[in-house]
């Protein structure tokens, strides 16, 4: 018995050496295992900060100079903004942007609305539908600008030979002004429209059916059901398609670099700065452009968040 | 049958070919083009068939500009967008999906934040950073923006998130470390969605054109689109015929994809749009 008692002190001990001789690796194991998730997201928080994040807070400081590349920056206060908001081509971009920007969004929701409750049901002729107005969205919009471009030519293309079959008057897509840019919104909604009415028919496909079921029992008309059951179902996916389509409306870039160059009335905001960035070498003033862009921007994505935390609170 | 339904279906099956021929005209416009002769470009009314298709146009627009390289480039760019969107991606996922931290929620906060940053708002900061460390015109101007990617976080995270407890647990109990965890149960789990982010930052790279223009001052690592693009510079007046034959050589590759793997394309550019 006594034995016993001495061996168990003994293996006692025996431990709680071992437990000693450990307490450094463990501590560091113990680091180690802290510090790991931190080395896991590290990489990724390093190339959205480098590449996003501190040009953003650059762009901010290169707006209150005056800076053409060649000579030194020199500070200039709030001169680039004033000078932006006197300019009279500036608001002219800017009413540019929004004619897009509201052309494009509308044009698109709807047709994808009408084209989604058309396309719905599951048939396969409907699937065969729905695949191929999605292709045009993963083309490159280079690709769609060139073969829009084609089409559109005043003397040689295809849309004006349609219109001349119809007896219509042909028209000058790309070089009339008041046309022009409407002429863009026509080839970003041919590119677009398929990816949202996918969105909207998904949508559609996750509505209970027993609402459907009920509105039937009270012989609800088509058009009483579509307004009161379907639409505000799909609010909250009506409402992420406008904004990721005005947040997509404000950076296009290809079919106006490609088609007009920012000629003929379709000069936007992403284009004048690309603009006075890269052609004319006046960076502070393109920063300014770029920071109001990015309070546009911020505003539409804190809504965005505002409104996406409020839905899933909601399911 | 009776006559109303029978008008019905009628007028579905106009609507139908409607539907299919807007989307479908403009594709085969261009590969009509690509095939015609410059004198069949000039002329009005225009041609529906070719007679004689002219595959030298392709020959020329592979000749009008250095296509090979270009081709090169978009393939390394590509690639190398892959590689490290993948090394950067993985292990931010299952740090967000498996582990509590201090700052987690703004670190990821933050990630999903970018994905609202369009290229065109910051293109002239990063330029100017790039132009400082004197990579202008190298790979590395097209790839490191974009080694990372918020969205693929997004959607791995939620694909590790779905992976059963039991699972990991039983790995932990059989002393597996956390890397083998992850390569051994939580990769080949995800192996659908990681199929589906690879495609979906193919096609975005490939049909990059933005990015590549505004970091490149040459043609050195220019990509396809801006190939395509500087085709219409050639010689005086657009000639449509080189350039849709251009257009079909960058279209085809995604359109093959496409065809073999629809729905992990559509589930990919959808997937925002659903949750």
């Amino acid at each position: 018995m006594a034995n016993n008692y001495v061996s168990d002190r003994r293996s006692q001990s025996i431990e709680s050496r071992a437990l000693k001789v450990n307490t450094r690796g463990e501590t560091l194991k113990i680091i180690g295992k802290k510090a790991l998730p931190y080395g896991l997201v590290a990489p990724s928080l390093v190339v959205f900060i480098v590449f996003m994040i501190y040009p953003m807070i650059y762009m901010i400081y290169l707006s209150f100079h005056k800076w053409n590349m060649l000579s030194d920056k020199t500070f200039i206060g709030f001169s680039n903004y004033t000078k932006l908001f006197s300019d009279p081509s500036f608001l002219e971009v800017v009413m540019t942007t929004v004619k897009f920007m509201v052309g494009t969004v509308s044009v698109s929701v709807i047709l994808a609305l009408i084209l989604a409750l058309y396309l719905k049901e599951n048939t396969a002729i409907n699937k065969f539908l729905q695949s191929v107005i999605f292709a045009p969205y993963i083309v490159s919009l280079v690709s769609i600008s060139f073969i829009f471009m084609w089409m559109m030519d005043s003397d040689l293309g295809l849309f004006n030979y349609a219109l001349n079959l119809l007896h219509l008057p042909t028209v000058r897509w790309l070089e009339n002004p008041n046309v022009a840019i409407y002429s863009l919104v026509l080839v970003n909604v041919w590119k677009g429209v398929g990816y949202y009415t996918l969105i909207f028919i998904s949508a559609f496909q996750s509505i209970p059916p027993y609402l459907y079921e009920a509105a039937k029992l009270d012989n609800a008309s088509k058009t009483k059901t579509f307004f009161k059951i379907t639409l505000p179902m799909i609010s909250p996916t009506l409402f992420f398609i406008t904004l990721t389509g005005i947040i997509g409306g404000l950076k296009v870039f290809e079919t106006i670099n490609i088609m007009t160059a920012g000629a003929n009335g379709t000069n936007t905001l992403v284009y004048n700065l690309y603009q006075y960035g890269f052609q004319f070498h006046k960076i502070g003033y393109a920063s300014a452009m770029g920071v109001i862009l990015m309070v546009i921007i911020g505003i539409l994505t804190l809504f965005y968040f505002n409104t996406l935390s409020k839905r899933v609170h909601y399911r | 049958m009776n006559q109303s339904s029978k008008l019905k279906t009628v007028l579905k099956w106009i609507l139908n070919i409607l539907i299919f021929l807007i989307f479908f005209v403009p594709f085969y416009w261009m590969l009509l083009t690509s095939i015609k002769s410059l004198g069949e470009t000039l002329q009005f009314p225009p041609t529906f068939l070719v007679k004689t298709p002219h595959f030298e146009n392709f020959k020329n627009a592979f000749e009008a500009i250095p296509f090979l390289k270009f081709t090169v480039n978009s393939i390394v760019v590509a690639l190398g967008t892959l590689f490290f969107q993948f090394i950067t991606v993985v292990p931010a996922a299952y740090a967000y999906a498996r582990y509590k931290f201090k700052f987690k929620s703004i670190f990821f906060g933050a990630t999903l934040a970018t994905m609202m940053i369009p290229a065109q708002l910051i293109f002239l900061p990063v330029f100017l950073l790039f132009s400082k460390w004197g990579m202008i015109n190298t790979y590395w101007s097209l790839i490191l923006p974009y080694a990372s990617s918020a969205f693929g976080i997004f959607m791995l995270r939620q694909t590790f998130m779905q992976v059963p407890e039991e699972l990991i647990e039983a790995a932990r109990l059989d002393k597996s470390s956390e890397f083998q965890i992850v390569t051994k149960i939580m990769l080949p789990i995800a192996k659908p969605t990681l199929v589906t982010l690879a495609l979906l930052t193919f096609i975005e790279t490939w049909n990059n054109y933005f990015w590549p223009l505004v970091m490149t001052t040459n043609d050195t690592v220019r990509t396809l689109p801006l190939g395509i693009a500087s085709l219409r510079m050639v010689e005086s007046g657009i000639n449509y015929h080189t350039v849709m034959a251009g257009n079909v050589i960058l279209i085809i590759p995604i359109l093959i994809a496409y065809f073999f793997a629809q729905r992990h394309i559509i589930e990919a550019f959808t997937y925002m749009g659903e949750k």
